[in-house]
């Protein structure tokens, strides 16, 4: 290919996890790297070339002043920019912070609490800047991270279905953990791409996608209470690596307010 | 009516074997009765059967060891004759264009064994879809066209089973090879074995198995007949087309989309849903391929067209599926959608049941006729 798009990956609040996918993809990762130019992968390679870049994989969320600004300089060398994960796509498991006091955090996890400069809320990418692309999952499956880089170097449409987890599990002839064994499962509330990885082996969804086209917390939540979990358990299960994301955010706080409605 | 012991029914599944047929048939896994590959009746939940309720599914233990002591799980047969991914087609790039190759359907002939009379009838309406429109399905033909169908009659229903309402069962009642009922008396265990086809015939003479008395052949229909009274379910069907036709804009259909979570589950479990997408999936050395999947009115990609998604609304799938079962399959297929096997009520995660949801339709239609 004569003119390999340049591929840049940048990280901010996160844990590496998705990006280290890219690296993950084993066999396919050579072709991957004949196919696009790797020129800024701080965690691939020493190489580090200057912008513009076609292609901006972002990982991770806006946790810092600093962080606010740097994404919009990876916007503007950005031709197109492509969230990576659950902390860039809806703010992580590190959005828990923006339902407590921000300093009551800090104080308890360091040991010199005023050496460290954050801000109050951990956001998703797409609340600075314009995003072109959010690929879901905590982590990103690597088989969609793929999925995503062909279909940009083919100009097509990625196949990345925002349908419930039941798709997926129905198709592979998984039993419902949820009517067979009474197990609690975000499955029917959260997005396609991981597999059905969980419910595969007989546990509960855990949101990892977050939530699915028309997710409707509320209802489930009904059907949830009716398999014995507490507000407070429901408002933790939503609560986790995509509590920030609009469906599940809503219902975190609609049990909470019921929780404290109910004095437990 | 000829006579099978219980202890000779792995004969009539040896004898399947021999003849060439692959046996799938239902078996215990992951707190379920599913349906995969058998060898023998050690494999079949001897002794298990299944409570079954709105959004909920059990197994537990019978106090018999009936072979056949359960009704419908989340397999439907739809899985082996319309399997849920299929390529096809791939492509490969060649030095002037690409060359374009389909996949051969894999060749097995198979033997279902248990096939309630519900499934039966899913099965034929599957066919006239597949086989008998505009479009012919060659894959799913030449699947269909390689089975032998072993068919149970059921001896007991289930708490959504209304397959009596729908007029699909628990008899089977043609579109097998051999038909089973399996009795249990307090002494004796057996069935009675009836043939649907030549190909049934032949396997019931290499049995070479007894008569069926008089008497036996009495037990078994009261053992149909226990089933009939049992029905944990029933669907008024009576009027119901001209009856869903009327209330398409009825305040109804909000009421059930709160509650529906369009996650599609009833769709994937029904064993006459046949929907179908197709993907395009491109490889980094050039190949291509066009995936089919099954896919679900519940999704929004379904009603995509230029511009967006035609049924935003989970109210409107629900409308759409509802009616589509019930109304709409009598004027593009000649009957209904629905057989009354109840896997749409059961494996709802929230337990919304179709029975009810057209009760409550016929009950506003009603309202608002008075008023």
């Amino acid at each position: 290919m004569p003119d390999r798009p340049k591929l840049a990956v940048w990280k901010f609040a996160s844990c590496d996890g998705c990006q280290l996918s890219l690296l993950d993809c084993e066999d396919q990762l050579l072709a991957v790297a004949d196919a696009v130019e790797i020129a800024y992968f701080p965690e691939a390679t020493r190489v580090m070339q200057p912008g513009p870049y076609d292609v901006s994989l972002v990982e991770g969320s806006i946790t810092t002043a600093e962080d606010a600004e740097r994404i919009q300089r990876v916007r503007s060398e950005s031709r197109v920019l492509i969230t990576l994960g659950a902390c860039a796509t809806a703010g992580g498991i590190q959005s828990l912070r923006n339902h407590a006091e921000i300093a009551d955090y800090v104080r308890l996890v360091y040991a010199r609490p005023e050496y460290i400069e954050t801000l109050s809320t951990s956001t998703p990418i797409t609340d600075h800047v314009k995003v072109d692309f959010e690929l879901r999952g905590c982590p990103i499956d690597k088989g969609q991270l793929l999925e995503v880089l062909i279909a940009h170097l083919h100009r097509r449409r990625p196949n990345t279905p925002n349908h419930s987890v039941c798709q997926t599990c129905k198709r592979a002839g998984h039993v419902c953990v949820m009517v067979a064994h009474g197990t609690p499962c975000l499955g029917p509330v959260t997005h396609a791409g991981c597999g059905a990885l969980c419910p595969g082996y007989n546990r509960g969804c855990y949101g990892c996608f977050g939530p699915a086209d028309r997710a409707k917390p509320a209802a489930l939540s009904t059907r949830l209470r009716e398999l014995g979990m507490s507000d407070p358990e429901l408002v933790r299960l939503y609560r986790s690596f995509n509590g920030q994301a609009e469906e599940f955010r809503v219902e975190s706080e609609a049990r909470e307010v019921q929780s404290g409605a109910q004095g437990n | 009516m000829k006579r099978l012991g219980r202890a000779e029914f792995d004969r009539l599944l040896n004898a399947l074997t021999e003849v060439g047929y692959e046996l799938i048939g239902p078996v215990m896994r992951d707190g379920a009765i599913l349906y995969d590959s058998i060898a023998g009746v050690r494999d079949l939940p001897v002794g298990w059967t299944d409570a079954q309720e709105a959004g909920q599914y059990r197994i537990q233990r019978r106090d018999d060891q009936a072979l056949f002591g359960y009704v419908v799980g989340p397999h439907s047969w739809k899985r082996f004759l319309f399997p849920p991914n299929q390529t096809v087609f791939s492509a490969r790039r060649t030095d002037d264009g690409f060359v374009l190759e389909t996949p051969p359907v894999d060749g097995v002939r198979r033997a279902l064994i248990g096939v309630r009379a519900c499934e039966l009838e899913a099965i034929r309406i599957q066919d006239r879809v597949f086989l008998e429109g505009p479009y012919l399905d060659t894959a799913y033909q030449q699947r269909r066209a390689m089975l032998f169908v072993v068919a149970v009659n059921c001896g007991q229903a289930g708490g959504t089973c209304f397959c009596a309402s729908m007029k699909t069962g628990p008899k089977a009642h043609g579109g097998y090879d051999l038909a089973l009922t399996e009795v249990l008396d307090a002494d004796e265990h057996y069935f009675t074995v009836d043939a649907g086809s030549p190909a049934g015939k032949e396997v019931l003479d290499r049995l070479d198995l007894p008569e069926a008395s008089g008497a036996e052949c009495d037990a078994a229909a009261a053992a149909v007949a226990r089933a009939e009274s049992q029905m944990g379910r029933s669907l008024d069907t009576d009027g119901l087309k001209p009856l869903l036709d009327r209330v398409l804009d009825g305040r109804h259909w909000e009421a059930v989309g709160q509650r529906c979570l369009s996650c599609a589950n009833c769709t994937l479990v029904c064993p006459t849903c046949f929907c179908s997408t197709v993907e395009d999936i491109t490889e980094l050395d050039g190949g291509a391929r066009r995936e089919r999947r099954w896919d679900s009115c519940f999704d929004g990609e379904f009603s995509y067209v230029a511009g967006g998604s035609i049924r935003q609304s989970t109210a409107s799938r629900y409308r759409q599926w509802l009616t589509h079962k019930l109304s709409s399959w009598h004027d593009q297929f000649g009957s209904s959608g629905c057989v009354g096997c109840g896997r749409c009520i059961t494996w709802c995660p929230v337990g919304i049941d179709i029975t009810q949801e057209a009760a409550a339709l016929r009950v506003a239609d009603a309202a608002e006729h008075d008023g």
